[in-house]
């Protein structure tokens, strides 16, 4: 299947390639009168076809590749790399996209699969901009294939092959983990297909609203499935990584962000469009820029420019990846000057007491907010170019600047749902924001009064956390009100019709209040945390964060592999007793010790030198987190590992039986002894408040997310057959039914 | 059964790609007259979200009574003219 796999490779890139020139040679001729526009149009759909049939034939090579590691065939270099058969199925699964080659075929596969959705739901929309858009987007389906088949192809084989593969790396495998990269590859890939439709209106000059409406729930979906990724990640690096921060700033961090927030910029501003016909070069440009953002943070992730963690490592693609960039970056500038008199607005802002008007600031924010990451994320790179040094800066660093930019998104987040489109009277701005204001202002002086004057940022943060809290409560309110005036239902069927109604305008405000709900989180855990390392030997205790904490007894164990021989790996570990305001509770914490396949490890010793990770004891409450981590001493098991490894070494009489036995029964020995003689352990303790607070938002958000996706109810779009005037009012009348 | 494999996904994408070719046509859905009512009738949706809208911002305070009016009396015009592209659209057919 490896032969098959590679052909097909080769395949995909001539498809992507006769696809993207049919498309521009079908665009070019479609125009023409009689014979020469049909076979245009003819051509054009070969194209669409040709991205249909790239997503069939990457599909079969992810199968085969699949397949590949659900069997365990280590004749596949992939596989023998990144699994093993001790590696649980699981994982085994979802194995293929935790290596570079992998993960690349995984995003071409996504960049087809959600190209061909666009292409086929719009096929009968956008009928000039499309070829193009295509011819793009097979492009850079193009680039990705020939990644694969020239520079890193994921059907290399191994021989002689392999009894045993090397698994998947042990800080891998959690469950987050898995669906945090299909989430951030389907964000990355969605946000294509929005670039591709807008060098597709630059090019034809159709730059009214009509691509930004076929685009929109693509955009949409990019933004969800993004901010899913950035959110599992998060989760994933709090309960994983034994540090007990759920974001550190890191450059990969840092590049999945940043097109997360253009792209919030422009979905906002897409409605000034589509409302006002105004933004038009500033919604193309901001596109494109999340286009490129996207391609930006797969190049970081893979080109080893900046250290990560969440990085693949070194490696060639670097300067494919900079020469696509470089060439889309000019290109796409061109673009937008060469065609700047066609983007005029149709108006100009009525009033600065307008939505748009405050659009347009939270725009001006979310970017300043993106070029703060990206100058910080590039850092490094920049001085080093001017002092030869590479030197980082660090959290304190963004937060000095993000913290400011978030906190005016915020306030605006909250004015922006109280205006009116146009203009807003003062009476009526009044009315909309005194209740708000006034809750605002009240949790401010209640929160000075109980002495939280020492952290003002986070002070501001709950205040006008309130204020917007206040503002969607309010629009909800207000709304419900308005319906039942004109309807008669009940308070809760009003209000699911209502939100039914105008999802864009609702599950936008659910979303508000959910990234208020998970920013109140941020404030109050990184404000107010107590953190704490100590060191306790089994049966001692210390105060940390209101908690006394024992260390109750150490704990060791095996674990065996699913296949019922081998040894997965070994647990050694602490039983706690917590105890808070008389109540009494067991958290356990361990780390867990993978063996390593280094050839220069003893039998005994690579037990013990291999990867290791941190099995977080974690107590979730809706007002804090205890969070604690163990780092066990082994340093008195030193001696006995040099030995046991000096035994194996000359017991070369043993069969692999034997000593399979026998290495179980001296590891059983050395975890038993550690459950008896543990000497003290370190203990990192994290009392944060509201953490939990930070899941809620983003389920809030999603929640507001997922409704502003989903399409209108059906009859929604029924077209009426009657005399126009009274048509409109039928049709119109839908709103309130 | 590689070369099986590959024969089977080769055959099958060259005949969906060659298909409009042979045909000598794009599908139904793109022709020019479907192509320009979809375009309209996704205006036209957009222009009734639009008077939704700003009838919703009324009706919760947000918009003074004589903004409203003048508003919605511009976005109905619009929408009126849609309506008559459609219709405009359904005659030529």
């Amino acid at each position: 299947m490896l032969t098959a796999g590679r052909v097909l490779l080769v395949f995909a890139l001539a498809i992507a390639l006769y696809g993207a020139v049919a498309s521009l040679y079908g665009a070019r001729i479609s125009n023409r009168v009689g014979l020469g526009g049909r076979s245009g149009r003819a051509w054009i759909a070969s194209g669409r076809h040709a991205v249909y049939a790239l997503f069939g034939v990457l599909a079969v090579c992810f199968v085969i590749l699949e397949a590949a590691f659900l069997r365990s065939d280590f004749s596949f270099e992939l596989v023998a790399s990144h699994s093993s058969t001790t590696t649980p199925a699981f994982y085994q699964a979802t194995a293929i996209w935790s290596s570079q080659e992998g993960s690349l075929l995984f995003w071409a596969l996504l960049l087809s699969g959600w190209s061909s959705a666009i292409l086929f739901l719009s096929r009968a929309r956008a009928r000039e901009i499309a070829p193009y858009a295509t011819a793009v987007l097979l492009g850079i389906a193009a680039f990705f294939c020939g990644l694969l088949v020239f520079l890193e192809t994921p059907f290399g084989r191994l021989t002689p092959t392999p009894i045993e593969g090397a698994g998947l790396n042990p800080l891998l495998r959690h469950p987050a983990m898995m669906f945090h990269p299909p989430m951030l590859y389907s964000g990355y890939t969605l946000f294509t297909i929005p670039f591709a439709f807008a060098v597709g209106a630059l090019i034809t000059r159709r730059l009214s609203a009509d691509w930004l409406r076929t685009v929109r729930p693509f955009a949409l979906a990019a933004w969800l499935c993004l901010g899913i990724g950035i959110v599992l990640g998060a989760r994933w690096s709090y309960s994983e990584l034994g540090w007990g921060g759920y974001w550190g700033w890191d450059a990969v961090e840092n590049a999945s962000l940043m097109p997360w927030l253009v792209g919030t910029a422009f979905l906002h501003s897409a409605m000034v469009q589509e409302k006002r016909g105004m933004l038009r070069m500033w919604n193309v440009s901001l596109v494109l820029a999340t286009g490129i953002l996207a391609l930006l943070g797969t190049f970081l992730v893979r080109s080893g420019i900046l250290n990560s963690i969440h990085a693949f490592g070194a490696s060639t693609l670097g300067i494919p990846f900079l020469v696509l960039i470089s060439v889309l970056v000019v290109g796409c500038v061109a673009l937008v000057v060469s065609r700047a008199p066609h983007m005029q607005s149709e108006h100009r802002l009525d009033s600065l007491l307008s939505r748009e008007a405050i659009f347009l600031l939270n725009n001006l924010a979310l970017v300043g907010l993106c070029f703060v990451i990206l100058w910080g994320t590039f850092f490094p790179l920049i001085s080093e170019a001017f002092t030869g040094e590479q030197s980082s800066v660090g959290p304190p660093w963004f937060g000095k600047y993000t913290v400011p930019l978030a906190l005016v998104l915020v306030l605006l987040s909250g004015l922006g749902p109280a205006l009116a489109w146009r203009r807003t009277t003062a009476a009526n701005l009044r009315r909309e924001l005194m209740a708000p204001v006034a809750i605002g202002v009240a949790t401010l002086v209640v929160l000075l009064a109980a002495g939280v004057e020492r952290r003002a940022a986070a002070l501001a943060m709950f205040s006008l956390g309130a204020f917007v809290l206040a503002v969607v409560v309010q629009e909800f309110a207000r709304g419900v009100r308005a319906r039942r005036a004109m309807t008669d239902e009940g308070i809760p069927r009003a209000a699911v019709s209502l939100v039914r109604r105008n999802r864009r305008r609702y599950g936008g405000y659910i979303v508000h209040a959910g990234v208020i709900v998970l920013l109140v989180g941020v404030a109050a855990s990184s404000s107010f945390q107590k953190a704490d390392d100590v060191r306790l030997a089994p049966g001692e205790q210390a105060r940390i964060g209101g908690y006394d904490i024992r260390y109750v007894r150490p704990t060791s164990e095996i674990d065996v592999a699913s296949d019922g021989k081998s040894l997965e790996k070994i647990n050694l570990g602490a039983d706690l007793q917590v105890r808070r305001d008389g109540k009494v509770s067991e958290l356990h914490t361990e780390r867990s010790y993978f063996p390593s396949n280094s050839a220069g490890l003893g039998a005994v010793s690579r037990y013990f030198e291999g990867e290791s990770t941190s099995e977080v004891g974690l107590r979730a409450g809706l007002g804090h987190d205890l969070w604690t981590a163990v780092a066990p001493d082994t340093s008195f098991l030193d001696d006995t590992i040099a030995r046991g490894d000096r035994v194996f070494a000359a017991a070369t009489k043993l069969s692999v039986e034997e000593r399979s036995a026998q290495l179980a029964t001296a590891l059983n020995l050395l975890t038993a002894r550690y459950q008896v003689d543990a000497p003290p352990a370190r203990f990192r303790v994290l009392v944060s408040p509201l953490v939990t607070w930070i899941w809620v938002g983003a389920l809030i958000v999603f929640a507001g997310g997922v409704i502003a996706i989903w399409p209108p109810p059906a009859g929604a779009t029924r077209r009426v057959r009657a005399p126009e005037a009274a048509r409109l009012a039928r049709e119109l009348g839908r709103a309130w039914r | 059964m590689d070369v099986v494999l590959v024969l089977v996904v080769v055959a099958a994408a060259v005949i969906l790609i060659v298909a409009p070719l042979r045909l000598g046509r794009g599908n139904r859905g793109e022709a020019p007259v479907g192509a320009q009512r979809a375009e309209l009738e996704a205006a036209k949706e957009a222009k009734y979200r639009e008077i939704r809208d700003a009838e919703l911002d009324y009706r919760t305070g947000k918009l003074a009574r004589e903004d409203w009016q003048q508003l919605d009396r511009e976005l109905k015009a619009d929408a009126l003219e849609l309506l008559q592209q459609l219709d405009e659209l359904d005659r030529v057919r």
